[in-house]
């Protein structure tokens, strides 16, 4: 049996673990955005962050298009409204869906890859050896990483909301021999700037959470006793990190839609 | 309890310097479990300093002490002069740019080349151009006979070789005083023996002061001016090798006297375990 003691204690883990993401948070986005810049490191972790998760977006992106517009084009046959498949596709795709799978795809690529890199630097004192070089971890490790998930992720939920629209219309207009001017022109019509002022919000919001969340898993390591400093640790956390981030993306989801309704 | 100016210290016809490194009454907890008990250190400017003790006796406890890693619950640490605790950002970084580090298994990052590697220190901290940098490495590399493995990853290196990419790192910015891990942990004797030699001649070739924490007792006293002896969290003594190999501390002897990992071993007594014997 669980006594109260232990509920406090417990309470006040999970507000101390809260705040000290928090002030996480705070720190690398202070050192990230103050001089000196790391240009450099900042284009290597685009590069590894956005650039290398493009093959696995553009396939994604293509593949959720073409299942949207098939979905819809049923249901759309059903009530003659087929002209509206473009409405439909690039609605979904720029308010929920474009946003919301990026962000599980790049968690999965690049998140996962983050948190264990980050732990594995931290079980094997090289966040210390930084330290102890006078080399501030926050600016050299964590900051870069950050900036480069909120660049590269809404960049890359642009980049899957087009290959989708592209998927759509080939489903509804090569396929099903929809007319090409329908298609383009109901989703011109339909999509307004507040819709892509969602999926941009979304997109940045979710780079955040994703980055923030898989690199402080990876950071505090060695605060958190309910895992070992070796591979299963850095495992333990990974796994956590993954999991976290997937359901805080879909939790804030949720949030931003309400809000911006 | 004891205090530097108690311990057993090494005989000198002059008056001492400040210390480099001082510890007065030094506690440290982990949790509610206390791991460090009233620890008192003074390390002399240019003098090898070697803290041994058997494992979990609080000697990497210490050691993050000493390099401001880890916050002490009571006491003072001052290092080349500098209050830790008092200390802020800044000037931590100011100080540890006097210091260098090198870690038990090198701590090299695993994306950078060993060149890479022994170079972050001097891109972080200097304005110098890349062919200064460069040299400057590649110097410190020839010291440790890494010279022809510059290009390697650290995955590709051996465990001594890894040590020696460490140890280039840290005294890449001529630190006043070096810090290492557990040098000869996990080495072969030749690979070890090397690495001893290695550390004395750093020594002499850049007057540094170094502090090493091992359990390795062929190293200790081979290159060590002073030892400081630990035992569950305490400092038992701390004195020159002789003085260290004189002592009559029956829990000094014993370590002296053994492999760390070695126990008392009794046939009969673990028979009767095995068997459910009590009688």
């Amino acid at each position: 049996m669980i006594r109260p003691t232990q509920i406090i204690d417990r309470c006040a883990d999970r507000i101390a673990r809260l705040g000290r993401a928090g002030i996480f948070l705070a720190t690398a986005l202070y050192r990230g955005l103050t001089p000196p810049y790391r240009i450099y490191l900042l284009a290597r972790q685009i590069h590894f962050i956005g650039a290398r998760s493009l093959v696995v977006i553009l396939v994604a992106g293509t593949f959720v298009g073409m299942v949207v517009a098939l979905q819809f084009h049923d249901t759309l046959v059903r009530f003659g409204a087929v002209g509206l498949l473009g409405a439909a596709v690039g609605l979904s795709l720029v308010r929920e869906l474009g946003p919301v799978i990026t962000a599980l795809v790049i968690i999965g690529r690049a998140g996962s890859a983050i948190c264990a890199e980050i732990s594995i630097m931290r079980s094997e004192y090289q966040i210390d050896a930084l330290d102890c070089m006078a080399v501030d971890p926050y600016r050299y490790l964590i900051a870069p990483r950050l900036l480069a998930a909120l660049i590269s992720v809404p960049l890359l939920t642009a980049i899957f909301i087009a290959v989708g629209i592209g998927g759509g219309y080939f489903v509804g207009v090569v396929l099903f021999g929809g007319s090409s001017g329908a298609y383009l022109g109901s989703m011109f019509d339909s999509v307004n700037v507040d819709d892509l002022l969602m999926g941009g919000v979304k997109g940045i919001a979710f780079g955040l959470l994703m980055a923030w969340i898989c690199l402080s898993k990876g950071f505090f390591l060695h605060l958190n006793p309910s895992v070992g400093h070796g591979s299963e640790g850095v495992s333990r956390v990974t796994t956590d990190a993954v999991v976290l981030s997937s359901i805080s993306v879909l939790f804030s989801d949720y949030l931003i839609s309400a809000l911006l309704h | 309890m004891q205090t530097p100016t108690q311990s057993v210290s090494a005989t000198s016809a002059v008056a001492p310097a400040a210390p480099v490194i001082e510890a007065r009454n030094l506690c440290s907890f982990y949790g509610t479990r206390q791991v460090l008990f009233d620890i008192n250190l003074a390390v002399q400017p240019g003098e090898i300093m070697v803290i041994m003790g058997h494992s979990g006796c609080g000697k990497t406890t210490l050691f993050r002490h000493l390099l401001a890693l880890k916050k002490q619950t009571s006491g003072d640490v001052r290092v080349l002069g500098q209050d830790l605790v008092s200390l802020d950002r800044n000037s931590l970084y100011k100080l540890r740019k006097r210091l260098g580090v090198a870690f038990q298994n090198g701590a090299l990052f695993s994306s950078l080349s060993v060149r890479e590697n022994v170079e972050l220190p001097l891109r972080e901290h200097t304005k110098l151009d890349l062919n200064t940098i460069r040299i400057m490495s590649r110097m410190k590399l020839n010291f440790m006979r890494l010279a022809e493995h510059e290009d390697l990853m650290p995955a590709q290196l051996s465990g001594g070789m890894l040590k020696r990419a460490g140890l280039a790192r840290a005294v890449v910015m001529d630190p006043q005083l070096l810090f290492f891990d557990e040098p000869s942990a996990g080495l072969d004797p030749v690979s070890a023996a090397e690495l001893d030699r290695l550390i004395l001649d750093l020594r002499s070739a850049m007057g540094m002061t170094i502090v090493i924490i091992t359990h390795e007792l062929q190293s200790v006293f081979n290159i060590a001016d002073r030892i400081m002896v630990m035992h569950g969290g305490r400092n038992l003594l701390t004195g020159t090798p002789d003085e260290i190999r004189a002592s009559t501390d029956r829990r000094i002897v014993h370590m002296l006297s053994r492999s760390p990992h070695q126990e008392e071993f009794d046939a009969d007594s673990y028979l009767r375990t095995l068997t459910g014997d009590t009688q």
